[in-house]
């Protein structure tokens, strides 16, 4: 009994959008539609991919997506397809070129800009100083002191 | 140690503190750039609703600045701003509009309820058509210029903005 819960709970694990009736005949084709899927962004529930969201405008998606392939699309000319249409904001996984070439960048340059920064103050602030031998007056002192 | 040093947090808490108030200060954060914007018309197919004049992306490379219009009778934002395009076609603005997924006599029973403010009408049963514009949500309106360039979107109804941008859009357009 309890075997077949777990059983049961482990199928319900991943549910995905998509419809039966989307789906495609060929096995491989519809891998690569589902692979692709997963990297576009629906653009109405914005954080979720088109494979993920219930919204009608990623089920329109999802079947461009198939019908691009079918037409003979390579998966980048899919993607392109969908990209002139809604911008490069529906890619889940931006490409370097572009605006998105700031994003990549700006981690990266603001870690050297840190070290950077961090080495000059160090270097700047120098070893101790030399210490400074005592004053006449400063010695006199001392001796009266140890005397005590 | 270099002076110049102490005012580099200064200065990068004011670029931060500006990127903020720009970003604050945005009309709609959450308005997406329109890949179409400066590109040619999209093909549109011309399928008529029975009664009504319909249309292909041919007449929108005709001379002179035109709307398009996407809408559905479902759609309640569509039925807001409703009379700022009736306003708009008075003012002798051609406007094209794209019905979507409106079943039966719904999309006639609108426009025979409220009035007609379109030019021509074409039908985009399966929402085939809208992908090809990059529509995401009902209502948005384009406005396309005399060499058939998509020179503006919006997204979403229009009658609270017609003053401060779709006016001033549509004579930017050479209107």
């Amino acid at each position: 009994m309890r075997g077949w819960l777990v059983a049961l709970m482990l199928l319900a694990a991943p549910v995905w959008a998509v419809e039966p009736g989307e789906m495609l005949k060929d096995p491989a084709l519809e891998e690569r539609a589902r692979e692709l899927s997963k990297g576009l962004r629906c653009p109405v529930c914005r954080n979720e991919s088109i494979d993920e969201s219930n919204a009608e405008l990623a089920a329109d998606l999802r079947l461009l997506v198939r019908e691009r392939l079918v037409a003979g699309d390579s998966d980048q000319e899919a993607l392109d397809f969908i990209v002139g249409r809604y911008g490069e904001y529906v890619l889940l996984r931006p490409g370097l070129g572009g605006s998105a070439l700031i994003l990549w960048i700006a981690g990266p340059l603001a870690l050297l800009a840190a070290l950077a920064l961090g080495w000059r103050v160090i270097r700047g602030r120098g070893g101790s100083p030399e210490e400074a031998a005592l004053t006449p007056e400063e010695e006199a002192r001392l001796r009266d002191l140890l005397k005590e | 140690m270099n002076k110049a040093v102490v005012f580099i947090p200064a200065g990068v808490f004011g670029a931060l503190a500006g990127l903020f108030l720009v970003g604050l200060m945005r009309d709609d954060p959450d308005a997406l750039p329109s890949a179409l914007v400066g590109q040619d018309v999209p093909e549109i197919t011309s399928e008529a609703l029975a009664g009504y004049a319909t249309f292909d992306s041919s007449v929108l490379r005709e001379d002179g600045v035109k709307v398009v219009n996407f809408w559905a009778s479902w759609c309640p934002p569509c039925r807001a701003e409703h009379p700022a395009l009736m306003e708009l076609a008075a003012e002798g603005v051609p406007i094209y509009g794209v019905n979507k997924s409106d079943q039966g006599g719904d999309a006639v029973g609108f426009l025979e309820e409220l009035g007609n403010p379109y030019a021509a009408i074409t039908v985009d049963l399966r929402g085939r058509q809208s992908l090809d514009w990059g529509v995401v949500a009902l209502p948005e309106t384009f406005i396309v210029d005399g060499e058939g360039v998509v020179r503006f979107r919006f997204a979403g109804p229009i009658h609270g903005v017609m003053e401060s941008t779709i006016l001033p859009e549509l004579e930017a357009a050479g209107r």
